[in-house]
C-alpha cells in the first residue's frame, strides 16, 4: 500500500507541472498579447521613428527610415530647459502633494478610526473631484485665477502683484494645478498605508522615551514608507509627462512649457516626428532611471 | 537627558484613581501602593480595569481624577515618554522595521545613553537571544518575541516595569518556563514589577503580592497564600481557585466561633476567619480541604459535616479526582481527592458525608448571587 501511494504521487509529480504550466500560459496569454500589441509594438515603432531622417526629396513631415542617433543630441541641446523644468515642476508638485496629503491621510487613516462614518465621508471627499473631468476642473482654476477675477484684482490692489502681473501662465499657477490635480493619487496610497498602521507601535515608542515628534520620525514615518513610495511614484511619473496643466490653453504659457507640451507641439504642430519620438524615449528613460534609483534608495524591498 | 539612568526599583502609589470612558467607568476608585522592588500582580477577569490601570501608570491614558506617584514624584500629568516606566505589551509591539538589536536599543537611543548597542546586546544576553540580534521580529517565535520585548523594556532599567499579560499568547509549557525566567530576572535586577494577568495560577506563582480586581475595584490584596487561605469576598473565593459556599443565618456564637445552620447541618467558622458575625452570612471551604466518607463521621466541634449527598459526577484530572456531590437543599459541593491510590469512594451514585476542619472554613463579607449555585 505504501508503495502504491508512493508511485501514484510520483506519477502525479511528473504530469502535474506540465498541466500547471499550460494553465499558467493560458491565463497569461491575454495579458501578454495585450502588452505585445499595445505596449511593445508602439514602443519599437516609437524608437524607430525617433531615428528617422528628413526625406531629402519630401516636404515638411516627410521622413525616411534611418539610424539618426544625432536626433537625440539635437533634442537634448534644444529642449534641455524644458526637461529641467518638467522634472523640477514634478519634484516640487510631488513634495507639495506629499506635505498636503500626509496630514490628511493620517487624520483619515489613524485619527478618524473611531468614527467610521467620518472616515468614509472624508475618503469620498478625497475621491469626489474624479466625478468631474480633469480638464473641466483645470479650466475652472483658470477661470478662478483669470486676469479679471477678483482674486487677481485684489492682489494687484494690495500691491502683492504689479498692475501688469497675472497669475495664469506663471510657474506658480502650473505647479498649483499639478499639485491640485494629483493630490488624490498621493492621498489614497498614503491612506491605505496609514490605515493599517498599528497604533500600538506608537504607544510602544512613547513608552520607550520617544517624544511625539521622535515617534513620528522613528516609527510612523518608516512604517508608512510603502505608502509614501507608491504615492510619490503615482504623482511624480504622470506629472513629469503632463501636458495639460502647463499648456497655454490651460494654466500655463510658453514660458512654462514642459516636456509633454514640447512633444505635443512637435508631433501635432511642427510635424517633427523624430524629435517628438526621441523626446518621448528620453522622458521614459529618465523616469525609469530616476524611479529605479529612488526605489532602490528607499529600500522598499523590506517594506512592500 | 531628562532622567538619570536609574538602576533600582521605585515604589508606585495610586491615590483615588478614577477613570471614565465615554459610556462606562473602567475604574471606580483605586488606591494602591506597590513597594519598591516588589513583584506585584493585578489579577482579574477581562474588563475589570486592570489593563486600564496599567495604561494609566504608563501614561497612555489620563485618569479622570486621582494621582499617580512613582518613586514619590507626582507623575499624573507627565507624558508617557517622560515617565521612568517601561511596558512589556501584550502584543509585544516590536517595531517591524527594525531588527531585534535596534528594537532593544530604541529606548537607550532616545535617552542618548552611551553605547546603546553594547547595552542592548547585554540585555539580549540576559534573555538568551544574543544570537538572534540581526533578525527581524517577524522572524522570531512568540516566545522569542516576548523575550525581546522584555529585553527592550529591561535594558532601560526603568524604576517600574509594567507587564500587560505578556505570557497570554504563549502555550502552556513555554508560559511556565517564561514565568520562572521572569521571576529570576526580577530577583536579579531588583526592579519593581507590576504584572497584569487574568491567570490566577500565574499571579500566585510569580507575585509577592496579588491584588484581585473586579468591576473597577480592588476586592482584596495580599500575599498569594493569604489570599487563597482566606478570601474575603465571594468573587475572590471563586476567582482565585475554587470554593464551596454555604449560606445561612447565624444561629449561635461561641467565644471563638460563629455557626450557621444549613439544611440541618451546623457549620462553624472561627471568628478570626469570618468577616461578619451576625445576620445571613456565607461560609466557604476549598474543595481540596474536604474529604468524604460513606458513613457519617462522629460529630466533633472541630469538624464541619454535611450530608448525606450523592456523587453525581467524577472527573479525572491526573493528579486528582474531582467529585461533584449533590446534597439535598444545599446544592452541589465539589471535593478534590489526590490520586494517591486509595480514593474513599469512586462510584457514581454513592451516598456520602462531606467533612472538613472548622479551621479551614472562611466567612465572607458578601453573599453569592441567588442565581448562582452556592
Amino acid at each position: 500500500m505504501a508503495f502504491a501511494a508512493f508511485s501514484s504521487t510520483k506519477s502525479n509529480g511528473t504530469s502535474k507541472p506540465k498541466k500547471t504550466g499550460r494553465v499558467v500560459i493560458a491565463l497569461l496569454a491575454p495579458g501578454l498579447a495585450y502588452l505585445g500589441a499595445f505596449f511593445l509594438t508602439p514602443l519599437i515603432a516609437l524608437i524607430m521613428v525617433s531615428l528617422q531622417a528628413q526625406d531629402p526629396y519630401g516636404g515638411i513631415g516627410d521622413y525616411i527610415p534611418a539610424f539618426e542617433i544625432n536626433n537625440y543630441f539635437l533634442v537634448i541641446t534644444e529642449y534641455f530647459p524644458h526637461m529641467f523644468r518638467s522634472f523640477s515642476y514634478a519634484l516640487i508638485a510631488t513634495i507639495l502633494a506629499l506635505l498636503i496629503s500626509y496630514p490628511l491621510a493620517y487624520f483619515i487613516g489613524v485619527k478618524a478610526r473611531p468614527y467610521p462614518l467620518l472616515q468614509k465621508l472624508m475618503l469620498t471627499l478625497v475621491i469626489a473631484p474624479f466625478f468631474i473631468s480633469f480638464l473641466l476642473r483645470t479650466l475652472a482654476w483658470k477661470q478662478i485665477f483669470s486676469n479679471e477675477s477678483w482674486i487677481v484684482t485684489t492682489l494687484q490692489d494690495t500691491g502683492l502683484l504689479e498692475a501688469d502681473q497675472y497669475v495664469v501662465g506663471t510657474p506658480f499657477m502650473v505647479i498649483f494645478g499639478l499639485t491640485y490635480n494629483f493630490i488624490p493619487f498621493m492621498t489614497l496610497p498614503l491612506y491605505t498605508s496609514l490605515e493599517r498602521l498599528d497604533t500600538r507601535y506608537l504607544e510602544a515608542g512613547s513608552d520607550l522615551y520617544a517624544s511625539p515628534s521622535k515617534v513620528f520620525r522613528k516609527v510612523t514615518l518608516p512604517l508608512s514608507m510603502p505608502g509614501i513610495i507608491s504615492g510619490t511614484l503615482l504623482t511624480f511619473i504622470p506629472i513629469a509627462g503632463d501636458y495639460i496643466n502647463a499648456s497655454g490653453d490651460f494654466l500655463g504659457s510658453s514660458s512654462t512649457a514642459m516636456l509633454g507640451n514640447v512633444i505635443e507641439a512637435n508631433y501635432l504642430q511642427i510635424n517633427d516626428y523624430p524629435s517628438a519620438s526621441a523626446l518621448s524615449v528620453l522622458l521614459m528613460g529618465a523616469i525609469l532611471i530616476l524611479v529605479a534609483g529612488y526605489v532602490k534608495k528607499s529600500g522598499t524591498e523590506d517594506l512592500l | 537627558m531628562a532622567k538619570e539612568f536609574i538602576a533600582r526599583g521605585a515604589d508606585l502609589e495610586l491615590k483615588k484613581i478614577r477613570k471614565e470612558f465615554p459610556g462606562f467607568t473602567a475604574i471606580e476608585e483605586l488606591d494602591l501602593h506597590v513597594p519598591a522592588g516588589e513583584f506585584f500582580a493585578l489579577l482579574g477577569p477581562s474588563g475589570c480595569g486592570k489593563t486600564t490601570t496599567l495604561r494609566l501608570v504608563a501614561g497612555l491614558e489620563t485618569p479622570t481624577s486621582g494621582q499617580i506617584f512613582i518613586g514619590g514624584e507626582d507623575e499624573t500629568e507627565t507624558k508617557p515618554h517622560e515617565r521612568p516606566v517601561n511596558t512589556v505589551f501584550q502584543s509585544y509591539a516590536l517595531f517591524p522595521h527594525m531588527n531585534v538589536l535596534e528594537n532593544v536599543a530604541f529606548g537607550l537611543r532616545q535617552r542618548k545613553i552611551d553605547e546603546p548597542l553594547v547595552k542592548a546586546k547585554e540585555a539580549l544576553n540576559l534573555v538568551q537571544l544574543a544570537h538572534l540580534a540581526d533578525r527581524k521580529p517577524q522572524q522570531l517565535s512568540g516566545g522569542q518575541q516576548q523575550r525581546v520585548a522584555l529585553a527592550r523594556a529591561l535594558v532601560n532599567r526603568p524604576s517600574l516595569l509594567l507587564l500587560d499579560e505578556p505570557l497570554g499568547a504563549l502555550d502552556l509549557k513555554l508560559r511556565r518556563e517564561m514565568q520562572i525566567e521572569l521571576k529570576a530576572i526580577q530577583m536579579e535586577v531588583g526592579l519593581t514589577f507590576l504584572h497584569v494577568t487574568h491567570d490566577q495560577e500565574e499571579a500566585m506563582d510569580m507575585a509577592d503580592t496579588v491584588a484581585v480586581m473586579n468591576k473597577g475595584r480592588i476586592e482584596q490584596m495580599g500575599a498569594p497564600e493569604a489570599l487563597y487561605d482566606r478570601p474575603k469576598t465571594v468573587f475572590v473565593s471563586k476567582f482565585l481557585g475554587q470554593s464551596n459556599l454555604l449560606v445561612g443565618e447565624v444561629e449561635s456564637t461561641s467565644a471563638n466561633s460563629v455557626s450557621i445552620e444549613v439544611a440541618g447541618n451546623k457549620i462553624s467558622v472561627p471568628k478570626t476567619r469570618a468577616e461578619k458575625h451576625t445576620g445571613k452570612i456565607a461560609i466557604g471551604f476549598r474543595p481540596e480541604k474536604a474529604t468524604f466518607t460513606n458513613k457519617k463521621p462522629a460529630a466533633s466541634s472541630s469538624t464541619n459535616i454535611i450530608g448525606p449527598g450523592e456523587i453525581i459526577d467524577i472527573r479525572f484530572t491526573g493528579v486528582s479526582n474531582q467529585y461533584l456531590i449533590e446534597v439535598p437543599e444545599l446544592g452541589n459541593i465539589t471535593v478534590f481527592a489526590q490520586n494517591i491510590g486509595k480514593s474513599p469512594v469512586t462510584e457514581l451514585g454513592e451516598k456520602v458525608w462531606i467533612s472538613w476542619s472548622v479551621e479551614h472554613s472562611f466567612g465572607l463579607s458578601d453573599l453569592p448571587n441567588t442565581g448562582e449555585a452556592a
